[in-house]
C-alpha cells in the first residue's frame, strides 16, 4: 500500500531505524519502530540495565506570556500553581463532561514559559484545545513540536550512560524534573528525568534535523554499549507502560471515559482556586457518590491472554466489563490486564475472580492491586509511580 | 531462512509436511518473524477433525493473538506438547517445531497448496520487499 506509506509521519530517525531492521507500524500516523530485537528482550533491557527510544511523535507545546500560568490553569487539571521552575507535573485535559482530552505533562520553563509534551495520535486535536482554551489569556502559543527529537534513555543503567555524554550533574536532577545543559556537544538541551516505562531514566530534547539525531542517537548507544543498551519500540513500550499501569490514550483513557474511573482523580485539583474545564462535572461525579465503573488490574489465573476489548464476565455469565490493555507480561512472567468493571470490584483488598471471554472460552482471571510492577526505590532519588505519556 | 522445497505453504502462512497420507503442520519462518516473541500456542485435541481452510487454533505473541488455519482437512493424530512449555521453538525452529499432526482425509487438498517457491514469491509481494 504505498500511497498509504507515503502518508505516513515519520521522524529524523526514520531511515536508522529501518537501517536497523525495526519492525515498523502505524502508530497515529506515524511510522515509528514497533520492535528491533524483540519485544521481550527490549522489556528486560529497560527492567534490568537500560533502552532506547525514539519518541519524536510525541508533541510540544509551548505558551507564553504574562498569563500564561492562567491559561494553563484553565486546561490542566493539575495544579501548575505548585510547580517550579524546572519542575515537571503529569495532568490531564478534559472536556467540559469530564472526560480526557489527552494526559499531558505540563513543564515550567520560566515564570510565563510552560512547555506541554502531549500523545502523538491526539497531537492536533491537542493543539487545536490548547490554542481555543488559551484564546482568553494574554498568551502566546507555538507548536514547537517538529523542532524536537525526543529521545528516552530508560533503565536502571540510564543515568550512567547520559552522564557520560553531558555535564549535568544528574543525580542532582529529581524525578519529574528538568535541566538544560550540554548533551553531546550541544548547547541548552532540555534534559527531564521522566519517562513512560515505570523504571529510572530520562528524556532528552534535541534539534530535530536528522544529522543531529543520527549522532546524538549513535552517541547514546555507543555510551550504552557496556550495558547492554537495547533500542526500543513501540512494543516494549507498551508492555513496559502496562506493567507499570500507565494510562495509554484511547485504551485507559478516552474521551468517554472520566478522571475518576481512570483512577486519576489525585492528579484532578478541585480545589487550586481556578475552574479548570471539567472541573464541574468531576463535583458531580463525586457529589453523585463516584463514577459506577473503575479501572481495575487483573491477573490470569487461568493460560489465556487478555487482549484488549475483550469482555468481562461474572460467575453467572453476566457480562460486567471489558479489558482497555492487555499482554503477557515479559518482566512479572505473567498475563496482565487493565479493565473497565463495576466499582465494587475495584476493591483489590479483596481479589475477585472475574472471566475473560477468550475467543468464546471463559478464562478465569483475579482483581489485583496496580501498579502491577513497582521498582525498588533508588537511594539518591525518591520517585514515585507517576504515570506519563505515550 | 530458506523455505524447504518437500513442504507446502498456505496464504496465511502455515506449512504442511507429508509422509505416508500423515500431516505435520507448523508456521512459516514469515509468520514467526510478523508475530514477534510467540508465548502461547492453542493447538487442538488429539481425535479432533481439522477442516481446510478453517481456525484449529491459534498462537500468541506478546503483541497479538493469531489465528492459525489448517492447510488441509483430517483428523489430529498427535501435537507437539513441548510448546505448552516451550512456545517460543516456534520463533527459534520455525520450520522444525511441528503443532499438530493429522491423518489426511483428502490428500488431493495438498495439490491446491503453494509450493516453497511459490510461497516466497507471495511473501515478497505481501511485505513489498
Amino acid at each position: 500500500m504505498p500511497a498509504t506509506e507515503t502518508a505516513l509521519r515519520k521522524t529524523a530517525l526514520n531511515a536508522l531505524h529501518r537501517s536497523l531492521k525495526a519492525k515498523m507500524v502505524d502508530f497515529g500516523g506515524w511510522d515509528m519502530p514497533v520492535e528491533y530485537a524483540g519485544v521481550s528482550a527490549e522489556h528486560m533491557a529497560v527492567r534490568t540495565g537500560v533502552g532506547l527510544f525514539d519518541v519524536s511523535h510525541m508533541g510540544d507545546i509551548q505558551l507564553r506570556g504574562p498569563q500564561s500560568l492562567d491559561a494553563v490553569q484553565k486546561f490542566s487539571m493539575n495544579d501548575a500553581s505548585k510547580l517550579q521552575i524546572g519542575q515537571a507535573q503529569y495532568s490531564a485535559m478534559l472536556y467540559p463532561q469530564g472526560t480526557f482530552v489527552d494526559d499531558i505533562i505540563v513543564h515550567k520553563l520560566s515564570d510565563n514559559d510552560y512547555l506541554i509534551v502531549i500523545n502523538a495520535g491526539t497531537r492536533e486535536k491537542d493543539h487545536q484545545w490548547i490554542r481555543q482554551q488559551a484564546q482568553p489569556f494574554k498568551c502566546h502559543v507555538s507548536d514547537y513540536s517538529d523542532h524536537y527529537t525526543q529521545l528516552a534513555i530508560q533503565g536502571p543503567r540510564a543515568a550512567e550512560v547520559l552522564q557520560k555524554l553531558t555535564d549535568l550533574p544528574l543525580s542532582e536532577i529529581k524525578n519529574y524534573w528538568f535541566r538544560w545543559g550540554k548533551v553531546c556537544g550541544l548547547y541548552n538541551v532540555m534534559v527531564a528525568r521522566t519517562g513512560y516505562t515505570g523504571e529510572d531514566g530520562f528524556e532528552i530534547y534535541i534539534p530535530s534535523d536528522e544529522a543531529t539525531s543520527v549522532r546524538v542517537w549513535n552517541e547514546i548507544m555507543e555510551a550504552g554499549r557496556e550495558f547492554g543498551i537495547q533500542p526500543c519500540g513501540l512494543g516494549a513500550r507498551n508492555t513496559l507502560r502496562l506493567e507499570s499501569a500507565m494510562a495509554l490514550y484511547g485504551h485507559e483513557i478516552s474521551d468517554t471515559i472520566n478522571v475518576y474511573e481512570a483512577n486519576l482523580g489525585r492528579y484532578a485539583k478541585l480545589d487550586k482556586g481556578v475552574d479548570f474545564t471539567g472541573a464541574e462535572a468531576l463535583r458531580k461525579v463525586q457529589e453523585g457518590g463516584g463514577p459506577d465503573r473503575r479501572l481495575v488490574g487483573l491477573e490470569m489465573i487461568d493460560r489465556g491472554i487478555a487482549r484488549d476489548g475483550y469482555p468481562l464476565f461474572d460467575a453467572d455469565g453476566k457480562q460486567i466489563g471489558e479489558v482497555v490493555s492487555g499482554s503477557p507480561a515479559p518482566f512479572l512472567k505473567k498475563n496482565i490486564a487493565l479493565a473497565y468493571l463495576p466499582t465494587a470490584f475495584a476493591d483489590v483488598s479483596t481479589p475477585r475472580e472475574v472471566y475473560v471471554g477468550i475467543r468464546g472460552t471463559m478464562v478465569k482471571a483475579l482483581t489485583t492491586p496496580t501498579p502491577f510492577y513497582k521498582r525498588a526505590k533508588a537511594a539518591t532519588t525518591a520517585p514515585t509511580a507517576t504515570p506519563s505519556l505515550s | 531462512m530458506s523455505y524447504p522445497d518437500t513442504y507446502r505453504y498456505t496464504r496465511e502462512h502455515e506449512w504442511i509436511h507429508v509422509e505416508n497420507g500423515v500431516g505435520t503442520v507448523g508456521i512459516t519462518d514469515h509468520a514467526q518473524s510478523t508475530l514477534g516473541d510467540i508465548v502461547f500456542v492453542e493447538a487442538p485435541k488429539v481425535g479432533a477433525s481439522v477442516e481446510k481452510s478453517k481456525v484449529f487454533g491459534s498462537v500468541e505473541s506478546v503483541k497479538a493473538v493469531s489465528d492459525l488455519y489448517a492447510p488441509a482437512s483430517g483428523e489430529v493424530t498427535s501435537v507437539n506438547d513441548e510448546l505448552a512449555t516451550a512456545p517460543e521453538s516456534l520463533n527459534t525452529d520455525p520450520h522444525g517445531a511441528w503443532i499438530m499432526r493429522i491423518q489426511l482425509s483428502s490428500p488431493a487438498e495438498i495439490d491446491g497448496l503453494l509450493s516453497a517457491a511459490d510461497y516466497e514469491k507471495f511473501v515478497s509481494e505481501e511485505t513489498g520487499h
